[in-house]
């Protein structure tokens, strides 16, 4: 374990504080039981039960549990959220709450507004001509009560911690998405998940993403603040891959530095079933990434990456877990981040290799800059590892940006701050680069340009327009194409 | 004059490296800088260019009639001091194109210039490339990643020409060198040699000598120079060593 820098932390809160949104939780499934469960499919109804169950045995995670020690999420528990607000009428397109960076003719866009999926009431769950299914989990528990039974709650671990119980007991809705077998889905699937409400919202949302064999799909997955009220964003994504799937998700967070966001996806892998996943983390408060990959059919393949850009005291924690249950599998995580000013910083990549697992390949690796001697990084590998024929590696890196390069950029006329900017997107870039998706690719490096900028905020992207007006962007560095 | 340095003293962490170093050079000049190992030749070319933790203590550099002491490296850059690097630096990431076109614009942008149309800088490029000898894969690549010693000091002369100093200088670049590199290297310089600039050559041996042929030679001793001369002071280098010189200096 690389640790970088102490620092101080308050990590005595007393216990009433510490309980608050806990106590709230527990309250609020008490007092709602007979909603939450009565309009459900058995299944959820069943799992919404044990998850509350589980919740108050056991209460949100506290530092004792290894998997939170060192998150500063365990004693901040003391913000009050509002748990329950009524559904979102739908009276004006999403895009004139919120206009997305990016978005073009490769995707179909949705969105969930304060918790809620947000279209007309025809539209809440909509078959394609390839029978693709897209729309809101609340609606399709009832239209296709047999993919519920197999999947719901099958690929999740629910009862992993107080987060997931919690998603589990109160969830308010989510996206739905099913592709049959042999569908490619040729335009990407967008849910933008905005909160704009005055008042701090915890919001609970839970997606079922089902791949049928030999599908396609591309999934990108946004979650975005239009305004600085805090907020609490719990999110749980199961995904089923059925043989010979591919499947592509990309995560873009960039809310507002007053809201946490827990964001757990747990993957169901089945054999030949191809996986890639990238997860660029802009802005937030607090943000924990936990990604549960299951390799549990021979030839599968994941491909994780991820990119932070993290300052102020923002914090980013990337939580990896991947499962070689069967031999054959391939597996490759790459994370980068940049933490500048206090931000705080953790990455824990577990691979777990099962005994008959052999012939699996496994690797990873974390490279992070520190730009202050108050940033701080902590990255842990987790290898356990049970078959006797593999190849798993793992690698981690914490260090500064070269003095050496900047020294020479300068001395060939680039000033200090264009030779910092240079270095560190030249950092990314390896990450970045893996972006299949074009205009998908540019944008997000344009956006981590913006940000390293220091001119990307969410403020220039709300109709409120309350933040200058955009900068052009002449900070110009692809230049591949000339 | 085009560099005058007076009486200069650099100390790194405290311990003084140059010691009252004194040198002119005029444009149209090649002067060649040697000597021993240790005796302050790159600490000279860190503080013309600016490095940082290389603490003038004492002395001034004059760049084109302007004290350059602390001026920032990329403004000295800017105003056509270029230095070819003992040892070129890898920037993983950065393609060699997109790094030069920065730097180009950089300069431009300092000197109340648009930016360089891309016909034009690709133009140049090609030019460049060919007076080096640089395959075009290596443009492509990284900064100096997975170049071979030698490639990364034609890079280095590749870069000079792009960036057409006033005052260039090489700290050895003939080392690691085999004797075609070295031609290909002297022929740029050469190539680029004109009234308007001048070069300082830091080198070891006399061998490089041969082909960038000096205006002067200077050797370096315990921070000072300590003998001057015309380029036959090279050769006479070659056949005695520097013991007579530093026998003498200590004496």
């Amino acid at each position: 374990m690389i640790r970088k820098t102490n620092k101080p932390e308050d990590m005595q809160k007393s216990d009433t504080i510490y309980k608050l949104l806990e106590t709230s939780l527990i309250n609020e499934f008490e007092q709602k039981q007979v909603a939450l469960t009565g309009s459900c499919h058995p299944v959820v109804s069943r799992s919404r039960i044990n998850g509350f169950e589980f919740l108050k045995d056991n209460g949100l995670p506290d530092r004792k549990n290894e998997k939170w020690k060192n998150s500063p999420f365990p004693g901040q528990y003391e913000e009050e959220y509002l748990l329950d607000i009524p559904p979102v009428f739908y009276d004006k397109a999403a895009e004139e709450i919120f206009r997305c960076e990016i978005h073009g003719f490769w995707a179909d866009t949705y969105s969930m507004l304060n918790g809620w999926y947000y279209s007309t009431k025809e539209n809440q769950l909509i078959t394609t001509g390839d029978g693709v299914v897209v729309g809101s989990i609340l609606k399709a528990q009832h239209q296709y009560p047999e993919l519920f039974e197999k999947h719901f709650g099958n690929i999740a671990n629910t009862e992993q911690d107080g987060f997931t119980a919690a998603n589990t007991a109160l969830f308010k809705d989510g996206m739905f998405v099913y592709v049959p077998d042999g569908v490619e889905v040729k335009n990407a699937v967008q849910l933008i998940k905005l909160i704009n409400l005055q008042e701090p919202l915890m919001v609970n949302s839970r997606n079922l993403i089902i791949l049928g064999k030999s599908s396609r799909l591309t999934f990108l997955h946004c979650d975005d603040s239009v305004n600085h009220t805090p907020g609490f964003i719990n999110t749980l994504t199961e995904v089923y891959m059925d043989e010979n799937s591919s499947f592509e998700l990309y995560k873009l967070q960039n809310i507002n530095d007053n809201t946490s966001l827990i964001n757990n996806t747990f993957i169901h892998q089945e054999r030949d079933s191809r996986l890639k996943v990238n997860i660029l983390s802009l802005n937030g408060g607090k943000i924990r990434n936990e990604l549960h990959v299951n390799l549990m059919g021979q030839g599968a393949d994941a491909d994780i990456n991820g990119v932070y850009l993290v300052d102020k005291q923002q914090h980013i924690d990337n939580q990896v877990y991947i499962n070689h249950a069967v031999p054959n599998c391939h597996s490759n995580e790459l994370f980068k981040g940049v933490l500048d000013e206090e931000a705080s910083g953790i990455f824990n990549g577990y691979i777990y290799v099962a005994r008959d697992a052999q012939k699996t390949n496994a690797f990873q690796r974390n490279n992070n800059i520190l730009m202050t001697p108050k940033a701080t990084i902590d990255t842990m590998p987790f290898l356990e590892i049970y078959a006797d024929d593999v190849k798993c590696s793992h690698g981690a890196t914490v260090g500064q940006l070269d003095d050496e390069a900047l020294f020479y950029m300068m001395q060939r006329g680039i000033g200090r701050e264009d030779a910092r900017l240079l270095l560190m997107f030249a950092f990314l870039a390896e990450v970045t680069s893996k972006v299949s998706i074009e205009p998908l690719r540019i944008s997000y490096e344009d956006m981590i340009k913006r940000r390293l900028r220091g001119e990307l905020s969410i403020c220039d992207k709300c109709v409120l327009h309350c933040s200058e007006p955009d900068k052009p962007i002449e900070f110009d560095i692809d230049l591949s194409k000339i | 004059m085009l560099l005058n340095i007076k009486n200069l003293h650099v100390a790194i962490n405290g311990k003084e490296i140059l010691k009252g170093l004194n040198l002119s050079v005029n444009k149209g000049e090649v002067h060649a800088i040697m000597g021993p190992n240790g005796t302050g030749k790159s600490t000279l070319a860190a503080a013309i260019t600016g490095r940082e933790n290389y603490d003038i203590t004492k002395g001034e550099i004059i760049y084109d009639g302007e004290t350059i002491n602390d001026m920032a490296p990329d403004i000295r850059a800017n105003k056509g001091i270029f230095l070819s690097f003992q040892y070129p630096v890898e920037i993983p990431g950065v393609s060699m194109t997109n790094f030069m076109r920065t730097a180009i614009n950089a300069q431009r942008e300092f000197n109340g210039l648009e930016a360089i149309p891309a016909g034009e800088f690709l133009k140049k490029m090609e030019e460049m490339k060919k007076l080096v000898d640089i395959n075009t894969k290596l443009t492509k690549r990284s900064v100096n990643e997975g170049f071979s010693g030698g490639e990364k000091k034609k890079n280095e002369i590749f870069q000079m020409a792009m960036l057409e100093p006033k005052l260039a200088i090489l700290d050895e670049t003939d080392s690691g060198l085999d004797i075609d590199a070295l031609k290909v290297v002297a022929r740029g310089v050469n190539e680029l040699r004109s009234t308007d600039n001048a070069f300082v050559v830091i080198t070891h041996y006399q061998r490089l000598l041969d082909y960038i042929v000096p205006d002067f030679v200077h050797v370096m001793y315990d921070g000072r120079i300590v003998k001057s001369g015309g380029k036959g002071l090279a050769f006479e280098l070659e056949e005695k060593g520097y013991d007579w010189i530093i026998d003498q200096e200590d004496e």
